[in-house]
């Protein structure tokens, strides 16, 4: 699916009961959801959040717990804080660089592999959202769009509030198309990583992100 | 993982377990919370319908079996997949480990496979060579300690934190917490060193679509994702059961299968892979994707037409969570590598009759699976066939073949039970079907007091008691099963007086015998059918309005076992349904039938406390009238919490594992103790007898009463 055609336009106000719906079953599993009316707006929301999350070694991610010598060697790797935003528009790119520049941060949309320790923020779009589940549908067959959802430990989700339907079945068509082609990784992702492994507890952030912040652009 | 030999082992097995705290009370919590956050998941939806769906659907695949399978093939090939199919798990583990070899691996990380699990494909790897990691959390832990999972879906449910925290301090090499959250993340990092090194990746899926060759998978901790992304190769080992045709049915089950799971409405993650996706390791990279088709019997079950429902099966693990032996024992003890109601049946079917012996006999038929199944399969029917099955291979025990032969007899039946009135006195071998009465109970019964035969059956009372009622407003039969009959004919002289005063014209039709249930539960259905049809033709249903009946089990088996044991029978297969279709337990027949009015009975709104029984809340889905009469009759109903969990008793089984069923029962009465009440009501004499012993052997100040006494003690 190409995405450009997505950011380029204004975003209509749409089904407002679906919007509602979706935050609030989004909410329930500790997703952040955030209205932004323009796309600037979404970009200046990450930013901040990235300024304000601090740095690792303070990090919830744990790492003032010891760990054996290899996996120490990897957290080492992670140095300054980055931002991933694979699948912004070329040109937005610049300017949004431009800023996090300002701010001390490094933003980056290819090479993802070399930062497998972690980066602090991962920004891909959402193809769809489903208000029945609070899920985002995001195509991430680009390896680069797949890794930042997964290595980053805040994922900001730039969703376009006509783009939510009310259940996956609604969408089951375009889903399908998509798996006509010869390959496609398609993802639901529905809040942070979670785990109750242990005792039933429930835990954020096992191995992916431990927040999940979503823009639902073109809503006031 | 259970793997005992025999019976005596495994009862010493199951004796272990019940005295490990930490888990009784992680089972206990979890029982109760998993039952909350099932009925808050499912809220707004309609669950049955859902089921209905997912059952009609996985038939379907079932019966498509093979065609989805060379779909699913062409398509995926066409893509660029290597698609392979194994007939059994060492087959399974062969093509996974060449694949390795092949691509030169060394390290592998895995994501959770039950899948994987039952071909034991792990240590198999390890000879290899490999050196296998998991990544989920739970299954991590258990690799670690060299443990296989103790649930399907949390398969680390049986430990605590202080044992992970001892775990990930040596696994480190530094000192660890009890702190959850930091585990998680020791867990985190630990674990992100092994994805980044990995060569391989080994998934398991819970889809594969036919249409698209896609495969989907459902996990909430992102492992998945990573072990599907980051290395070259990745590999996922698919049983057969989960072909799909399109994405529709994969997403109508991705709306139970998590709510059912977890309580959650979907998981964190659900992801879609079709074909090899790009690989970033190296420029213009694809993946190398492998899908391996397991069958190891799956083919043969799809097409057994009594056991092909067994595929259905979703693996959303809450036949265990609701089930009260799992809750007592746990996973290592419930199962050998499946876990559960549908461990039980699995084992047989893909680890063999050894491992499932045993198994399968620890199964009270409370029903509580059933009633909660993703897939509308019905497990305790499964279970017994299966137990049926082993006993057909193996040979019938003496003591079943002696019991079948007894049970035939009316006459000789209750002509043993009679002498053993005399005696009180075992009269059968020591595992004897009798046991199941109350005379013949050794010391590991002590955990209850028990009754005696009674000097005068019912039966033998019929002829100075029966009422006659003129102008009668409905004509009843009684049936009486054989412990109301031997052991407890006051509870029926009670329900007469109480019809016979609402204008009911009763009969006892004397030819009436056991209904059968225990023989059924012992898997002998021939002997089970025997008895069904002495009993459609001595109760000769066709002269009554309805043939009413005091023990829910007896109801239950009446109404729901009757029909089908008699389905093929030449003649009476239609007046078995005729029959069925008049049976009434006691309170429904006195609240649904007779309106019965409040007017006729006084009370001062004392609270009573109810047992449910499993055969009438769900097996015959009567929940309100027992409640209903309670306040009808000048009570107040006051309900315990877990009103609907089994007793424990379950016929043979309290004589078959004692110990669980001791247990078991000792939960159920704290619940009625926590009431506050000073009496008990429940309608089905097993239930009565099991609570009244407990009571009594107690010395807990509360009273257990049969409706039918409840009833005729407030009768004005
Ligand atoms: S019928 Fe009851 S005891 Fe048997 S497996 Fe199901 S839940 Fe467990
Ligand atoms: S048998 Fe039913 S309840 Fe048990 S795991 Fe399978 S689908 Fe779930």
């Amino acid at each position: 699916m190409n995405l450009s055609i997505l950011w380029e336009r204004s975003y209509a106000v749409s089904d407002t009961s679906s919007t509602a719906l979706f935050t609030h079953k989004a909410e329930l599993v500790s997703t952040i959801v955030h209205p932004a009316k323009r796309l600037d707006d979404a970009l200046a929301y990450a930013l901040s959040a990235c300024v304000e999350k601090e740095a690792c070694p303070m990090l919830i991610s744990g790492c003032e717990a010891e760990l054996s010598p290899p996996a120490e060697a990897l957290c080492e790797t992670k140095r300054g804080k980055i931002i991933a935003a694979p699948d912004l528009d070329a040109t937005l790119r610049e300017g949004f660089a431009e800023q996090c520049d300002q701010a001390g941060i490094r933003l980056i949309h290819e090479g993802l592999r070399d930062h497998l320790g972690g980066i602090d923020i991962g920004i891909t779009w959402a193809n769809w959202g489903i208000a029945e589940t609070g899920t985002l549908v995001i195509d991430s067959t680009r390896e680069e769009i797949r890794l930042a959802s997964m290595i980053s430990e805040i994922h900001v989700v730039l969703l376009p509030v006509d783009r939510i339907v009310g259940g996956a079945d609604e969408i089951a068509d375009a889903l399908e198309t998509a798996m006509r082609d010869p390959y496609n990784y398609t993802a639901f992702i529905t809040g942070a990583s979670r785990t109750a492994d242990i005792e039933r507890v429930l835990a954020l952030g096992v191995h992916g992100p431990l927040e999940l912040h979503v823009l639902l652009l073109g809503d006031d | 993982m259970q793997r005992s030999t025999t019976l005596k082992g495994y009862r010493k097995d199951v004796g272990v377990a019940l005295k490990n705290e930490f888990l009784r009370k992680a089972m206990d919590n979890f029982a109760v919370a998993y039952r909350a956050s099932r009925e808050n998941a499912f809220r707004e939806l309609d669950s049955e319908r859902l089921i209905q769906d997912v059952a009609e659907l996985k038939d379907r695949g079932i019966d498509q079996m093979e065609a989805l399978l060379d779909q699913f093939i062409a398509v995926a090939t066409s893509k660029g997949v290597h698609v392979h199919l194994a007939k059994d798990s060492q087959q399974a583990n062969e093509i996974i480990a060449t694949i390795a070899a092949e691509s030169g691996a060394k390290r592998v990380i895995k994501s959770k496979s039950m899948t994987a699990e039952e071909t034991l494909l792990n240590p198999y790897l390890e000879i290899k060579g490999l050196d296998v990691t998991e990544t989920d959390l739970g299954e991590w832990i258990i690799q670690l300690r060299g443990e296989g999972p103790s649930h399907m879906v949390m398969p680390a449910i049986h430990l605590s934190r202080y044992q992970v925290a001892d775990l990930f301090t040596d696994v480190t090499g530094a000192q660890q917490s009890n702190d959850i959250e930091k585990l998680v993340k020791v867990a985190r990092r630990e674990l992100r060193q092994k994805f980044v090194d990995a060569d391989v990746g080994i998934s398991g899926a819970n889809f594969a679509i036919a249409e698209t060759g896609t495969i989907g998978l459902t996990t909430n901790e992102g492992n998945a994702r990573l072990v599907t992304t980051l290395p070259k190769t990745h590999i996922a080992l698919i049983g057969l059961e989960k072909l799909v045709p399109t994405i529709r049915e994969a997403l109508a089950i991705n709306r139970v299968l998590p709510r059912n799971a977890t309580g959650q409405a979907i998981t964190s993650y659900v992801t879609w892979i079709t074909g090899p996706a790009p690989w970033g390791g190296e420029a213009d990279g694809r993946k190398a994707l492998h899908i391996v088709f397991l069958d190891n019997g799956r083919r043969a079950l799809a097409k057994d037409r009594d056991f092909s429902q067994v595929l259905r099966c979703v693996r959303c693990g809450a036949c265990a969570n609701v089930c009260p032996i799992y809750r007592m024992i746990g996973g290592h003890q419930y199962g050998h590598i499946y876990i559960g109601a549908i461990g039980l049946i699995l084992t047989y079917f893909f680890h063999g009759r050894a491992k499932a012996r045993n198994l399968v006999q620890n199964c009270i038929n409370c029903g509580a699976c059933k009633a909660v199944c993703a897939a509308g399969i019905d497990l305790p029917s499964l279970i017994k066939a299966v137990h049926e099955k082993i006993l057909g291979e193996e040979g019938h025990p003496l003591t079943n073949t002696l019991l079948n032969r007894v049970l035939r007899s009316r006459k000789l039946f209750h002509g043993l039970l009679r002498s053993t009135q005399l005696t009180q006195r075992p009269v059968t071998t020591s595992d004897g079907y009798l046991r199941h009465l109350p005379m013949i109970f050794a010391k590991e019964h002590r955990f209850r007091a028990l009754p005696s035969i009674a000097e005068k059956p019912f039966r033998d009372r019929w002829a100075t008691i029966a009422p006659s009622v003129a102008k009668p407003r409905f004509k009843v039969a009684l049936f009486s099963g054989c412990v109301q009959d031997f052991v407890y004919p006051e509870h029926l002289e009670a329900a007469t007086r109480v019809m016979a005063e609402e204008g009911v014209a009763l009969a006892f039709p004397m030819d009436q015998s056991c209904c059968g249930l225990p023989v059924q539960m012992m898997g002998e259905s021939k002997a089970a059918r025997d008895v069904a049809i002495q009993n459609v033709l001595a109760m000769a249903a066709e002269r009554y309005d309805y043939i009413v009946t005091l023990c829910a089990s007896c109801a239950s088996h009446l109404k729901k076992g009757y029909p089908k044991l008699l389905a093929d029978h030449p003649s009476l297969a239609d007046k078995a349904e005729r029959f069925a279709d008049k049976v009434l337990p006691f309170s429904s027949f006195m609240v649904d039938v007779l309106a019965l009015s409040s007017a006729n009975y006084t009370g001062d709104g004392e609270a009573v406390t109810y047992h449910a029984p499993c055969h009438l809340c769900r097996g015959l889905g009567i929940r309100e009238a027992p409640r209903a009469l309670i306040d009808l009759s000048g009570h107040r109903y006051a309900p315990a919490s877990e009103e609907e969990t089994c007793c424990g008793f379950g016929g043979t089984y309290s004589s078959k594992f004692p110990r669980i069923s001791a247990e078991i029962l000792e939960t159920k009465l704290k619940d009625f103790q926590a009431t506050g009440a000073e009496r008990l009501v429940t309608e089905c004499p097993g239930c009565l007898m099991q609570l009244r012993g407990g009571i009594k052997q107690r010395g807990i100040e509360m009273e257990v009463l049969h409706m039918a006494e409840l009833l005729e003690r407030r009768r004005k």
